[in-house]
């Protein structure tokens, strides 16, 4: 079976940096997969050449067996590859009611549909009604997007990537800033997600990895540095090499 | 498919009442608005000797909802809307001078024309920031204006387009010297125009124009072609302008450069703050606004009445309309809750940092 989402020979320059180099990874279908690495590994610009916004020098990305490298970001979205946002990136002025709408109409091609009314379609409705209950936003649906609590933002940034619909989520720091109190919430809601979305996870919480993940591969300079069971990775004496040299967090 | 237990619980009835109902709400007409629909319509009965100004103010009112369109919803910045404007005048203008004296006609084709003038224009504000916009817009109107100048064998230049003779609207109703007939055509125009705006905004196509504007790259995340959308609601209100010009022209029979002049374009920025961007109303109700003060001013202080015009400019943007009306909103009590005080700002960052 082809893999959820695979990158061939991978590589990005900028200049004379070459901020990734030569990746080849295979992300399973179904499966729960981290993404560390030292600050400046690389991860952000990994994320955005998955994504399609940066093109890469040189490699292939392919989505369901299918090659995605000169696919245009939204097409890629539409095929089933979603994100979220290390920092929020949300709609401030619209509710979250609005937002997973937008987010669903748009999927079920309503976006071209300039006539009717948002939520005049049954099957919107009830999405928008199904992905609340499980991002546990029902009580604040009608709120401004910008003045909910920063937990509930969390909550939300990851419902609209969900609301997608995407076949492969990644992940991009979905706790990062959540206070302590908030928290509990959001891993439940994380590790809830259904085991037919493919989930890559990229993280700096290692409580978050060890509890959340099946594999974990290791991004140094650019590069895959290691790969393995969460089991292989945490006893890997360079791994920890490379964390101890470094600062784990921010 | 594996079990998902979140996904199987059934919807609650409620909860899905409250999103159709929170959702469709939007969609209905308030009675403030039925109100306001049916002042404008009584005006045409109850104030016969001001349906020259009336008739303006409708016009006006027109041009910066078609500005608010991209403004207000889309977020593009545009010093130069009065190139569609000046666009659809001419057209009209033209047609009628040589002979094409049917209004309606005039209407389609001036709309149509400002509506290719802004797709093609559409690609140049596209990228780019909003200085790069307004300098875009504000050069498109300067060399329209500088080519209709030029032009004077088809605009008559410096002099004006003469000569233009409206035929009866509807084949029914001539244009008389009060207004009465300019008035109720444009502010018909206007109204029929008006109801398909305010259905754009609440649809998905108009709800995906605000997440543009509040956050493109998250708008692209969530699979919405961006510049598609752009293109699309930028060629919609430079029909929507085109028609306003249009309506000018033949309602006073003359078209002058001073209609692609960049004080139009100022101007309707101007309108549309004053009455507020983003509701589609404050095109209108900035437009009445700006006449009304226009007119006050002018008398009261005719040699100084833009020195008020631009404090009170001033002031509402310093101050800030959303907290002019969010004050008046907090006097009473039927809003509480969802105003000031809770409003925590939201840590979003530019496209760039990501």
């Amino acid at each position: 079976m082809a893999a959820a989402l695979e990158t061939r020979n991978l590589v990005k320059r900028f200049g004379g940096i070459v901020a990734t180099d030569n990746v080849t990874f295979r992300l399973e279908q179904g499966a729960r997969h981290a993404l560390i690495g030292p600050n400046g590994a690389g991860k952000t610009t990994f994320i955005n050449l998955l994504t399609g916004v940066l093109a890469p020098t040189s490699g292939q990305i392919f989505l369901d067996g299918v090659d995605a490298t000169q696919m245009r970001p939204e097409s890629r979205v539409h095929r089933g590859l979603a994100r979220t946002f290390q920092i929020n990136q949300l709609f401030p002025a619209m509710t979250p009611l609005e937002t997973i709408g937008l987010a669903v109409s748009e999927r079920m091609g309503g976006g071209r549909d300039w006539w009717r009314v948002t939520g005049s379609r049954r099957e919107i409705v009830d999405e928008i009604v199904e992905i609340a209950q499980r991002f546990r936003l029902t009580d604040a649906l009608d709120e401004r997007t910008s003045n909910l609590a920063y937990g509930k933002q969390r909550l939300l940034e990851i419902a609209v990537a969900f609301a997608c619909r995407p076949r492969v989520l990644l992940l991009d720091e979905p706790a990062a800033g959540v206070p302590e109190a908030e928290r509990h919430e959001l891993l439940a809601t994380v590790a809830a997600l259904p085991r037919d979305v493919s989930v890559l996870l990229i993280e700096h919480d290692m409580d978050l990895v060890f509890s959340f993940a099946d594999r974990i591969s290791v991004l140094v300079n650019g590069a895959i540095f290691t790969e393995g069971t969460v089991e292989e990775v945490s006893t890997d004496p360079r791994v920890r090499a490379v964390y101890l040299g470094e600062s784990v967090d921010e | 498919m594996p079990a998902d237990p979140i996904a199987k619980t059934a919807v609650p009835p409620s909860t899905a009442d409250f999103v159709r109902r929170s959702l469709v709400r939007k969609g209905r007409w308030g009675v403030a608005e039925i109100g306001f629909w049916a002042v404008a319509a009584a005006t045409l009965f109850l104030l016969p000797e001001r349906h020259l100004i009336l008739n303006e103010i409708a016009i006006i009112g027109l041009f910066a909802l078609s500005l608010d369109l991209i403004l207000g919803y889309a977020g593009i910045v545009s010093l130069g809307h009065a190139a569609f404007f000046g666009f659809g005048a001419y057209m009209a203008g033209i047609l009628a001078k040589h002979g094409f004296a049917d209004p309606l006609l005039g209407l389609v084709v001036s709309a149509l024309a400002a509506a290719l003038l802004g797709f093609v224009t559409s690609f140049l504000v596209l990228r780019g920031t909003d200085l790069t916009k307004l300098m875009v817009t504000l050069g498109v109107a300067l060399v329209l204006g500088e080519i209709a100048n030029q032009a004077s064998w088809v605009t008559g230049g410096a002099d004006g387009l003469q000569g233009i003779s409206m035929g009866p609207v509807l084949g029914l109703f001539e244009f008389d010297i009060f207004g009465t007939t300019a008035y109720a055509y444009s502010l018909t125009v206007t109204f029929l125009l008006f109801i398909v705006a305010r259905r754009i905004v609440v649809s998905p196509f108009g709800l995906s124009l605000r997440s543009i504007r509040d956050n493109p790259l998250r708008a692209r995340a969530v699979g919405i072609p961006v510049n598609r959308r752009l293109v699309a609601v930028y060629t919609l209100a430079a029909a929507y302008a085109g028609v306003a010009g249009a309506l000018l022209a033949q309602t006073t029979q003359f078209v002058s450069l001073d209609v692609l002049a960049f004080h139009r374009s100022a101007d309707i920025m101007l309108v549309l703050v004053i009455g507020g961007a983003g509701y589609l109303y404050g095109g209108l109700l900035g437009a009445i606004g700006f006449k009304v003060l226009q007119d006050i001013l002018s008398a009261w202080t005719p040699q100084y009445w833009q020195f008020w015009i631009g404090l009170i400019l001033v002031v509402l943007v310093l101050v800030g309309r959303e907290r002019l009306t969010d004050k008046a909103k907090a006097l009473r009590p039927r809003s509480r809750g969802r105003l000031a005080g809770q409003a925590k700002v939201l840590p979003t960052t530019t496209a760039g940092e990501v």
